[in-house]
């Protein structure tokens, strides 16, 4: 069914297609899906693509999109045209979030205690100390084996063949990796053909490393089998899924903040027999709402007192309290910095040109050139409150400029990029949309990466918006082995 | 377990014993209001049908005219209607969802498809004729997520606060079926005989399901007393009290012995199991027939709530 011709002219800008060369002959690592697509039928895609459909409602994968009262739970489309991605590209792409998110659990570590970088000079004590991510109470502080962020899920785009670059770094609650695991697993239900063609590396033992990595961050004082719970705010949550998800697959008990209880130097939940002990939490609730005591008082999702009997080594929580400032987009510009002042090396990955509107020189920048830029605000999330400054009309620019003017220090500011596509099955056949990519890493006894990721995908022709609050989907990635 | 997850199990299939139960009363409610009473009218009792739901209160406080549209509305979709089977499958489903992790697969897309599908169907446009249809298919899927439980389920607490769920709300139901019509379960009505009671002995037996294993059961016309009998006291009928609570009391004992707790609740399911096997309908109706059914439904809730007790749910 699929035309060459007709799928590159679907590209309505000139960026890097990662099946089609500009001479319509196919990528090394997608020639055997190329072949595959092109023996297909409409109709029998569009059968797949309602079988897929149904499959993910009947198991709940939904999401819910805050604002939405009416639809509150929607299904995140999927696409079922696979990503690949060549064992040699990820081999690099591995070695480069490895070398990242050492170097930023290493700033974590230093900004938390003497904070050498700041006096070398390499970060403005104002980034650090007057940000809002950044906890005071963390000081002085040592979580297990010195690990501040465990679950990190970094933003991946890329531009050319060799073009990677790093948009974001989630390292408070990523989520999206029960997607990565389910997507898998519908497609090896629907193409167990194109699926066995391919060799793929397996991601499906990612809910044991989240639990090895767990258990390995257990207070020292811990004996025995450290016993993990998993925290979520309750089923509306827009990621309750993935919570209930994670904890089944694990095998360890999903809890609420009603469950737990702090008494006796210890965490305990609350169960048929009595108290049971918590050793790890996997809290899927942001700082702020971990503890009324310590930190919001009107928060009824946290527990009273957690925060200190973390202080305290008697539990872990995962990832730490804090640890929002490392991916701070206004800490993000200095990331390259980061990466070479703790590990000596040069950053393997790149980070996206970043100007700072705090800095007057790149302000002046920007709002000259508002037009070309995609302007973000430092705390912002989800693809909100963002300026798309090609996709802009001149009243949103004049808006967001008095923005920046009025609170610079809210902004930064990028080019807008042109991130690589994908084929996609759009309704009436198969074009190139926009891509990203969120592999998943753990940390604890040692650095875990699962050979795939997220692939998050432009649903809508042309769109650079791959946000699932926005209308974005999401496809199985395929990290071919050797 | 969590005492918020046996909660939870123990709500989920309560909900969707109930929702299973609204449907078959609604169902005889259907069936007899296209009956005609011989006095050219119908036979037509929304009044016990709502009683017997538990509901009549409720639906009276609104002042809203009572007639097959009405009630059939309160019964199947009222969102503000607790109890109406939307409801019904919606809080089971979400109380599944809260405890994803204790459920299989099997029963959590049992819920689920259950919930979405019905949350799709447009009240509007169920008509008379596709009522039955939709009740049918009610309880179908009840029975399709407890088949999925019993066929899936590990043994373990989550099993025994699912069971008990179940049993105490459908030992509820029963109940209640037969506080409401008790007067025509009296024996002097057999005496009385007739064809207007003929036909309330076949309603009872339609709201538990039970016509066609009466009839295999005791080879005999419908006399109240083998109705009272069969409904409360046989082991055999899987809708009666005694039925139930032998259900419900080895499972307070499992639980027990798994926790080393829930003393209270299981000393009232088992004395409440107990009085059943032993009693008699003799010694039922000279104790009065009415003050049985209403000191049962006392006890049972009061099980329900020592169970909450016992294990942490409150």
């Amino acid at each position: 069914m699929l035309k060459t011709q007709a799928y590159n002219t679907g590209n309505d800008t000139v960026c890097f297609d990662e099946m089609l060369r500009p001479d319509f002959s196919a990528r090394e690592c997608y020639r055997t899906l190329f072949e595959w697509l092109q023996r297909q039928s409409p109709g029998g895609i569009r059968a797949k693509q309602a079988e897929a459909d149904a499959i993910f409602r009947r198991l709940g994968i939904t999401f819910a999109v805050y604002g939405a009262a009416e639809a509150n739970e929607r299904l995140i489309p999927f696409d079922l045209i696979p990503r690949v991605i060549s064992a040699a590209e990820w081999r690099f792409l591995e070695r480069g979030i490895e070398q990242r998110v050492r170097a930023l659990n290493a700033f974590l570590h230093d900004i938390y205690h003497r904070q050498e970088i700041v006096r070398a000079g390499r970060i403005p004590s104002e980034l650090v100390n007057g940000n809002s991510a950044f906890l005071p109470q963390m000081m002085g502080f040592d979580p297990p084996r010195g690990v501040y962020s465990h679950i990190i899920g970094t933003d991946i785009v890329r531009t050319e063949e060799d073009g990677f670059f790093v948009l974001e770094d989630n390292l408070r609650t990523p989520s999206g990796v029960s997607y990565m695991l389910e997507n898998r697993e519908t497609m090896m239900h629907l193409f167990p053909e194109l699926f066995a063609a391919h060799r793929v590396a397996p991601v499906e033992r990612y809910p044991e490393l989240l639990r090895q990595t767990l258990q390995s961050v257990a207070p020292s004082g811990c004996d025995g089998e450290p016993a993990v719970a998993v925290l979520t705010p309750g089923i509306y949550n827009s990621a309750y899924f993935e919570h209930a998800f994670l904890a089944d697959q694990m095998g360890v008990e999903l809890v609420q903040g009603s469950d737990l209880v702090v008494e006796d130097g210890a965490l305990w939940m609350r169960t048929i027999r009595g108290r049971a002990r918590v050793d790890v939490l996997y809290r899927r609730i942001d700082d702020a709402f971990i503890d009324p005591l310590n930190f919001r008082p009107d928060s009824m999702l946290g527990v009273p007192g957690l925060f200190d009997l973390y202080r305290a080594g008697r539990v872990t929580l995962v990832n730490a309290p804090g640890t929002g400032i490392a991916d701070d987009k206004a800490v993000y510009a200095y990331v390259p910095d980061i990466v070479e002042f703790y590990t000596g090396e040069k950053p393997i990955l790149k980070n996206v040109q970043t100007f700072r509107c705090s800095i007057a020189e790149e302000r002046g920048h920007v709002l000259e050139h508002l037009e070309e830029l995609v302007v973000k605000e430092v705390h912002g999330s989800g693809g909100y409150g963002m300026l798309i400054g090609p996709r802009s009309t001149r009243q949103q620019r004049a808006d967001f400029a008095e923005r920046i003017r009025a609170n610079p220090g809210n902004y930064i500011a990028q080019p807008t990029l042109a991130l690589s596509t994908c084929p996609a099955f759009a309704g009436s056949g198969i074009g190139p949309r926009h891509v990203d990519l969120r592999p998943f890493v753990l940390v604890g006894d040692r650095v875990r990466v699962v050979p795939g990721g997220l692939t998050r995908v432009a649903l809508k022709k042309g769109s650079l918006v791959v946000n699932s609050s926005q209308g974005g989907g999401t496809k199985d990635t395929w990290v071919l082995e050797d | 377990m969590l005492g918020r997850t046996a909660s939870s199990l123990f709500w989920m299939a309560r909900y969707m014993e109930r929702a299973e139960n609204l449907a078959r009363l609604a169902q005889v409610g259907h069936r007899v209001s296209i009956i005609p009473d011989g006095m050219g009218g119908y036979r037509e009792d929304w009044k016990a049908t709502l009683a017997s739901a538990g509901c009549l209160p409720e639906f009276e406080a609104r002042g809203a005219k009572l007639d097959a549209a009405t009630a059939q509305n309160f019964l199947l979709f009222d969102r503000a209607h607790a109890s109406s089977i939307r409801n019904c499958l919606e809080n089971a489903r979400n109380n599944g969802r809260a405890v994803r992790t204790a459920l299989t697969r099997e029963m959590w897309e049992a819920l689920n498809s259950t919930w979405i599908e019905f949350a799709a169907i447009d009240p509007a446009e169920v008509g008379p004729g596709r009522m039955v249809e939709l009740l049918d298919w009610v309880r179908q899927r009840s029975g399709q997520f407890r088949g999925a439980m019993l066929g899936s389920l590990l043994r373990d607490e989550g099993f025994h606060f699912c069971q008990l769920g179940t049993f105490i709300e459908r030992a509820d139901n029963t109940a209640r079926i037969l506080d409401v019509k008790y007067n025509v379960l009296l024996p002097v009505n057999e005496a009385l005989g007739g064809e207007r009671n003929q036909h309330q002995w076949d309603t009872i037996l339609r709201s538990v399901s039970a016509v066609g294993a009466y009839r295999y059961f005791y080879r005999d016309r419908l006399r109240p007393r083998l109705v009272a009998e069969f409904l409360m006291l046989r082991p055999e009928m899987p809708r009666s009290l005694r039925f139930c609570c032998d259900f419900i009391a080895p499972s307070l004992g499992a639980l027990a012995e798994m926790t080393g707790g829930g003393a209270s609740s299981l000393a009232l399911g088992s004395t409440l199991a107990a009085e059943l096997r032993s009693t008699d309908l003799d010694a039922i109706l000279r104790h009065g027939l009415r003050e049985f059914l209403q000191d049962f439904l006392g006890r049972n809730a009061a099980i329900s709530g020592a169970l909450a007790t016992d294990y942490h749910f409150d």
